[in-house]
Parts: structure tokens; C-alpha cells; sequence
């Protein structure tokens, strides 16, 4: 599953990766709202988010780019935003203007557990599945309750830390993987720090039900120049494809 | 501005059981807005401070401390001279005292809690501190404890405040600390916080993060009210041996809040007590250019906690302004929120032009140079004073000493030194 930023550089081009990213064979697309204080981010998609509000993206304008596309646009999309956003326009309103332009599912990276509760109510009378995330930090005990209300997966944070490309995956993940699915039967996607194609295979040998590439993603983008940002995070896409098949 | 504020409170409302409530809320503010790699670093803080304060030793310990080396209990003094500025030649006016924790060690209140939380992360056998700072007091307090138990200390400053605040800079670096620039965002406290919470994120089984106001997810809004309340205990016995009874008003600036609530704790269930904070209009609030949290902003989520908050119409967080860098900060803390929704405490703002004179003013009138921050509390007595009945007795937290502020004050004058 890959991960993008809206709007960087601009929503007209994230329209356009959505779709080759599609076309290119991802399961589902974790498409981030750009945020002025996103704690949980490393400097790769911090800069990305900057990027993105310096060109006026909006949560408004998002949901706007992601209506014109409905129709073309097939597979599940799973926003990533941080909680001010959501508070600012209301719960009720922003779970109903997502699920109007056909969004699937919610990650928030700083609502917890405890806070979950009332957004997983009223994203789920939209048909909008909220997703938890587990820490490696997790004591079991909580890990279970947290799977049990996640909805759609749960997200399995791979690292005691902030997202970002890493050259190697810490050892505990495998057992990470492993007590989260005697946890609960619900899927489980590993993220933060999956960046390469040997990362994935790790962490389905593992058992892991999907793996989301974000900095690794969004730095390739980024890097590109403008003309050839589609097509990179297109053949990106397809070479991590290949490495499940 | 201030007036009879309607008062929405039942006497329920005011009790510190529910302040914060068992899931770490005041009211709807508050709450632990982190990510889960934190929650049980935060489960854990809390369970550690509550074995603390119920730990004869460790309250020895902690008040020892607080007597022998950050110079506790902080004089009660009484301001004849601003007293008399505001009777204007009568007899008629307000009495004006000052709580002096500008005279702490290291010149302001923030040791209070840095001392408290670095006792707690000795306690919780983490070895590395790490800290946000703004104006660099809090930076400094930090890097003073650190340096007292021999704690590895990084500070997170914003690069423009740190070229506001060099002086605290190179205390900080001095006293053993490593001051890391951030550059991120605004540049400002409100990114230093951010990279804190990012450092804590990746090193949580290490390190300990002294927060430095009471703002952040639960347990820190009580936490570090709890470890000010010092002020307001000492305010409260100070206020019966010099006058017999509990002062009409408390004054405070508030930035973050945490003087502010130190001073206010003991108070909250004393109706008969008026809280103030006044906050940083920087510019004049309606310039846009200001750091009036609590009179301009609508209710978000910022650094881990519910609150209210500058912000856009997205919701993107806005950049603050105030000539003073601890006030410089687009949140609030919850508790103050809560207080001012529940019309319990009052809210005002005076601008960097207002403050700046009543530095000058406490200056030459008392010979106490008083912080930036501090100056926006002694700013308001202008507008409160003339509201107030005869015999009324003032007490303003004199939270810190100006000395860091000289540079800026001079440059905004128009000298050079």
C-alpha cells in the first residue's frame, strides 16, 4: 500500500499518481492531508506536507480532487490526517464529506486508544473504517484491545519513532506480527520505515497482510522532476508489486 | 474587559478530582492526542508521580531541594511605590504585591518543575532529559537540574529563538546542555515542542521529556501545575500573615499558563479569589499578529492536548506573536480553557507597546526589572486598577527577572548597548 502526500506539489499531479499508482497494481492508497504540526513524521514527509500547504492544499480541496476522480478511481483510499484538522471541521462533517467522495478508511497518528472511541462511532455510520495503530512500545494486553477496535486493519508501526526510509527493519517485528495476530483476526499492515522491496517480503514472511510505503515514496516523487513524478511513482509502485507476486 | 464575568460554575465544577477527570480531561479539554509509541511512557509518568507524591522521601527530598537550591520560599513583597502609581496622589486604590520567583535560581519560576520532573525521571531510572524551549528559561532550568544529578540534557530551540535569546543559549551550552536548532515550521516554541515530541517518540525507553508548561497530553497539564503549585501555597500563608486573609485578585502572564495555574491551584475552589491571566496582543489583536490564545482562538488540538488554538479555517495551526518569546505559542494550556469556560477565571491581552512601558515603569518604580512575559501581567494593572474597590489587594506573579530581555527592550527602544 503506498503512501502519498496531497498536493505536493500540487493536487493536479496527485490526481494524476493516484491513478498510475492504481494502474500499477496497489491494493489500496493511504493519501495524506497535509498538517502545520505533524508529530508523528520524520523530515522526508514533514518537508512533503510543507510543500503541500505552501500550494493551498486544503481538506476541502482534497476531497474535491478525490469527487472529480469517483469514478475512475477504484481501489480503497485510506486519508491520513492528524487530528486538528479533523476537530476544526467536526467529526460528523469531515467522516460525511469523506465518505461522499468514496473514502474507505481513516488513519489519525495522534489518536490513540482512548480517544478513538467517539470518531470510530461516527466514521463507522459512514461506512468509514477508523484504523489503530500498535506500537512496538504496546504491552500485549493493549495491543489485543486495540485490534479488537480497530476496523478494516490494523496498522502495526514498525518502529519506536517518527516515519522515515531505514535500511533495515528492526528483529522484533516478526514477533510483533506475530502477537498481533494471535491478538485478533483482523488484517494487520506493517509502516513506517518500509521502503524497499526486501522489507516487504520480510514482513509477509512474517505473516503481515500488507506492507505501506510512505518516505520512500514521497522522496522518489519528490525528486523527480516535474515532469516525471507520475511515471516514477508508477514504476516504483510496480516494482514493489512484483517483489509480493 | 474583565468585569462580572457570568459565572457558569457549580461548586462541583471547581473540585480538583475532576480537574483533570480520570481520563486526563478538564471539562472537554485536555485528553492525549499522541501517538501510541507514547501512550505508555505517558501511563507510566502518571503512575510514577502519583507513587511520588504519596513518597514522604520524595517530598523531602523535593522540598529540600527547592529550600536549599532554588532558594524557596519566594518573598511576598509589598509594591508601595506601583501601589501609590495607581492611586494617583489619593488615598483611594488597590494594594499591589509582588510573588517573587523572578529571585528563584536561575531567575524564574520554571526550576519549580524541572526540579520535580527531573527527581521523577530519576525515580523512573531514565538517564536522558529532553526539553523544548521558547524564551530559554525553561531550557535553562532544565539544563540547571540535569547538570545538579548529572543527567545527559538536549534542548530543542527554535532558530529564530534562538537568535532572540542568545544569552540563554550559550547558559544552556555552558551548563552542559546540547541546544539543537530547529528550523522546521516557524522556527519558533511551537516547533521546538513539535521535535521534542519527535525525539521522545524515537527514544522513549531512554529519556525522559521535562515539558515545560502545562500544556501536552495528560499526565503534564497537572503534573507540572502541581509542581508550581508551590507558588500559590506559599501566596496563600504569605497572603494571612501580611494582611489576614486570601488576596481579591491574582495576576499572572500566561503563554503555555504554567505560572499562571502555579499561582491560581491552590485558589480555584476560593470563589471569592478572581484569577486573571493576560495574555501577548503582540501587535493588537486585531492586527493578526498576536499570542491572545484564549481571547481569539477556537477550540483544536495541539501537542497532545485539547485546547483552544490560533488557527486557520483549515485548521493548519497559525504562527503566534509576541515581542516575548515564552508567550510567543499558538496553544494554551486545557486547565485554562476549562477555567475560562466555566467563567472561573478571567482572560485579557495587552500588547508588546504596553508591556514594554511597564517594564520600564516596574523598573524605576520597584528597581525589579521584570521578564517580557512578566511585563504583560504588571501591563494590565493600568486597566484593572481603576476597576478595583479600595482596600482591594493584588497579588501578580512576578514570575521571572528581565535580565535575558535586556538586548530586545533596547533594540525596541531605540538604543544600543
Amino acid at each position: 500500500m503506498p503512501f502519498l502526500m496531497a498536493g505536493d506539489p500540487d493536487l493536479e499531479t496527485t490526481a494524476k499518481i493516484l491513478l498510475e499508482l492504481q494502474a500499477n497494481g496497489a491494493d489500496m492508497i493511504e493519501l495524506g492531508i497535509p498538517y502545520s504540526d505533524p508529530l508523528a513524521d520524520g523530515p522526508i514527509i514533514q518537508l512533503a506536507a510543507s510543500r503541500a500547504l505552501s500550494a493551498g492544499t486544503s481538506p476541502d480541496r482534497v476531497f474535491k480532487m478525490l469527487s472529480e476522480l469517483r469514478d475512475q478511481l477504484t481501489i480503497p483510499i485510506i486519508l491520513f490526517t492528524y487530528s486538528n484538522p479533523l476537530v476544526n471541521k467536526g467529526l460528523e462533517e469531515f467522516c460525511l464529506q469523506a465518505s461522499e467522495v468514496g473514502v474507505s478508511g481513516l488513519v489519525v497518528p495522534d489518536l490513540p486508544l482512548e480517544e478513538a472511541e467517539k470518531l470510530s462511532e461516527i466514521a463507522e455510520a459512514k461506512e468509514i473504517d477508523l484504523v489503530l495503530l500498535v506500537a512496538p512500545t504496546t504491552p500485549k494486553d493493549r495491543m489485543k484491545k486495540i485490534a479488537e477496535t480497530s476496523n478494516g486493519f490494523t496498522y502495526l508501526v514498525s518502529v519506536t519513532g517518527v516515519t522515515g526510509e531505514r535500511s533495515s527493519l528492526e528483529e522484533n517485528v516478526g514477533s510483533l506480527v506475530k502477537q498481533l495476530k494471535y491478538s485478533s483476526s483482523i488484517p494487520i499492515a506493517v509502516g513506517f520505515g518500509i521502503s524497499e522491496v526486501k522489507h516487504i517480503q520480510q514482513v509477509r514472511e512474517w505473516g503481515a497482510d500488507g506492507a505501506i510505503v510512505g518516505s520512500a515514496l514521497v522522496k522518489r516523487i519528490a525528486n523527480a522532476s516535474i515532469g516525471m513524478k507520475v511515471e516514477e511513482a508508477g514504476s516504483f509502485c510496480k516494482e514493489l508489486r512484483a517483489a509480493t507476486n | 474587559m474583565t468585569g462580572t464575568l457570568p459565572k457558569k460554575f457549580k461548586d462541583s465544577d471547581l473540585s480538583p478530582l475532576i480537574r483533570p477527570n480520570a481520563l486526563g480531561r478538564f471539562g472537554k479539554y485536555g485528553g492525549q492526542y499522541v501517538p501510541e509509541t507514547l501512550i505508555p511512557a505517558l501511563i507510566e509518568l502518571e503512575q510514577a508521580a502519583k507513587e511520588a507524591w504519596n513518597d514522604s522521601s520524595f517530598n523531602s527530598e523535593l522540598n529540600h531541594l527547592l529550600k536549599t537550591y532554588v532558594g524557596r520560599s519566594t518573598p511576598l513583597y509589598e509594591a508601595k511605590r506601583l501601589t501609590e502609581h495607581y492611586r494617583k496622589n489619593t488615598s483611594k486604590g488597590p494594594r499591589i504585591w509582588l510573588k517573587r520567583e523572578d529571585l528563584n535560581h536561575t531567575g524564574a519560576h520554571k526550576i519549580n518543575n524541572a526540579l520535580g520532573q527531573a527527581l521523577l525521571a530519576i525515580r523512573m531510572g531514565k538517564k536522558r532529559i529532553i526539553a523544548e524551549t521558547g524564551a530559554g528559561q525553561h531550557g535553562v532550568a532544565t539544563a540547571t537540574v540535569c547538570a545538579r544529578f548529572g543527567l545527559e540534557c538536549v534542548i530543542y530551540m527554535g532558530k529564530e529563538d534562538m537568535r532572540r535569546q542568545a544569552l540563554n543559549v550559550f547558559r544552556m551550552q555552558l551548563l552542559g546542555a546540547s541546544v539543537r536548532p530547529v528550523t522546521s515550521g516557524t522556527a519558533t516554541l511551537k516547533d521546538a515542542t513539535s521535535e521534542a515530541i519527535r525525539d521522545w517518540v524515537t527514544n522513549v525507553e531512554s529519556t525522559h521529556y521535562i515539558l515545560g508548561s502545562v500544556a501536552g497530553p495528560h499526565p503534564y497539564p497537572m503534573l507540572v501545575r502541581d509542581f508550581h503549585a508551590v507558588i500559590g501555597e506559599e501566596t496563600k500563608q504569605q497572603c494571612n500573615q501580611a494582611f489576614g486573609r486570601s488576596p481579591d485578585v491574582l495576576l499572572a502572564c500566561v503563554g503555555g499558563g504554567s505560572n499562571a495555574m502555579g499561582l491560581f491551584h491552590p485558589f480555584v475552589e476560593d470563589k471569592s479569589v478572581r484569577m486573571i491571566g493576560v495574555e501577548a496582543a503582540g501587535d493588537g489583536v486585531e492586527t493578526g499578529r498576536h499570542a491572545a490564545t484564549i481571547t481569539q482562538g477556537r477550540i483544536g488540538v495541539l501537542h497532545g492536548a485539547m485546547s483552544l488554538l490560533l488557527q486557520d479555517k483549515d485548521g493548519q495551526v497559525e504562527e503566534a506573536h509576541s515581542i516575548s518569546a515564552g508567550l510567543d505559542y499558538p496553544g494554551v494550556g486545557p486547565e485554562h480553557s476549562y477555567l475560562k469556560e466555566i467563567g472561573r477565571a478571567e482572560y485579557a491581552a495587552v500588547t508588546d507597546s504596553e508591556a514594554i512601558e511597564a517594564l520600564q515603569l516596574v523598573s524605576q518604580l520597584e528597581g525589579i526589572i521584570p521578564a517580557l512575559e512578566t511585563s504583560h501581567a504588571f501591563a494590565y494593572l493600568e486597566k484593572l486598577c481603576p476597576t478595583l474597590n479600595n482596600n482591594s489587594e493584588i497579588v501578580i506573579n512576578c514570575s521571572g527577572r528581565g535580565d535575558k530581555d535586556v538586548n530586545t527592550v533596547a533594540e525596541k527602544l531605540g538604543s544600543k548597548i
